[in-house]
């Protein structure tokens, strides 16, 4: 009875190491950020800076496309 | 070229890659953590690199088959977006490194190959300024973007893959691909590494279409003056 008991008493306390272990293995990541929602602006800050500079292009590709088309006219 | 489907593909990729690359699963890692974000940017910017400088070498090598000014105005423009796209790649690059290797110049293999091919393009465009006659740059040019680029490859794909490199998928390291890179990832590496090959051609043609009615000026001029 005795043997058993400390049989299953290793078993429990090895499982309870394994346990701590494998959460250690577990990689920290933002999560707390990503749960009160402060990522949001982020991607809300990055989409201005891209769609921002995105427009710069395009008013100068409109831009290009007005002179080539005058310098057709031209010729 | 001046047709805007792919100019509108281009906007809705980069859009896509910024939500979903900041909002999607990513696999938990350690070391990497959350960083492991920046694989969508940083990666996206050497994809961007190698097919902006194989343009500007194909436009090289058709220039010293069937020397014309386009294909010279092609090939510089090419190489222009590439090495911005190289430059982009290097810094970040450093920002990453300094929170996974722990300073942002590592010494690694990787780093110092990376420098050295972006080195050897700085060399072409010094080259291009120190010579005044035209076409004798263009075809200097040419001929030396065929070196540069022939540096380049082994360089950046094969010199790091024979030495201990820390970054993943050289020296011995598994790249993303073989461990987590998995389909979420995928998802949004892809459209985000099209996406911004398409921005390097959109800026590339605009320069293209500028020095192509700055030729055309050239020539008007050339006949006034006859």
């Amino acid at each position: 009875m005795n043997r058993k008991m400390k049989k299953i008493s290793s078993i429990l306390l090895f499982l309870c190491f394994a346990s701590t272990a494998l959460r250690a293995q577990e990689a920290q990541m933002a999560d707390t950020m990503r749960s009160e929602g402060k990522i949001y602006a982020l991607v809300a800050i990055i989409l201005v800076i891209l769609l921002g500079l995105i427009f710069f292009l395009v008013f100068i590709d409109r831009k290009v496309s007005r002179l080539e088309k005058r310098m057709d006219g031209k010729n | 070229m001046k047709s805007t489907w792919w100019k509108i593909a281009c906007v809705v990729l980069l859009v896509y890659t910024a939500v979903g690359g900041l909002l999607f699963d990513v696999p938990r890692l350690n070391i990497v953590n959350e960083t492991i974000r920046a694989l969508y940017f940083h990666v996206p910017m050497w994809f961007g690199m190698v097919v902006m400088f194989s343009l500007s070498v194909f436009y090289a090598i058709r220039h010293l088959r069937h020397p014309s000014v386009e294909s010279d105005i092609f090939s510089v423009a090419y190489a222009y977006v590439g090495l911005a796209f190289g430059i982009l790649g290097i810094i970040t690059g450093m920002i990453w490194a300094n929170y996974t290797w722990g300073s942002p110049w590592h010494g690694d293999p990787k780093q110092n190959a990376a420098a050295i091919a972006l080195l050897v393009y700085f060399a072409y465009f010094i080259l291009r300024g120190s010579v005044a006659n035209d076409e004798q740059r263009a075809r200097l040019s040419a001929a030396y973007n065929i070196f540069a680029f022939v540096a380049m490859i082994p360089l950046l794909f094969i010199i790091p893959r024979m030495t201990s490199s820390m970054h993943p998928g050289n020296g011995g390291n598994p790249g993303f691909n073989t461990y987590d890179l998995d389909s979420r990832m995928r998802l949004v590496f892809y459209p985000s590494v099209i996406g911004w090959i398409l921005l390097g051609l959109w800026i590339a043609t605009l320069r293209i279409r500028i020095k192509l009615m700055e030729e055309k000026i050239n020539e008007q001029e050339d006949e006034k003056n006859k």
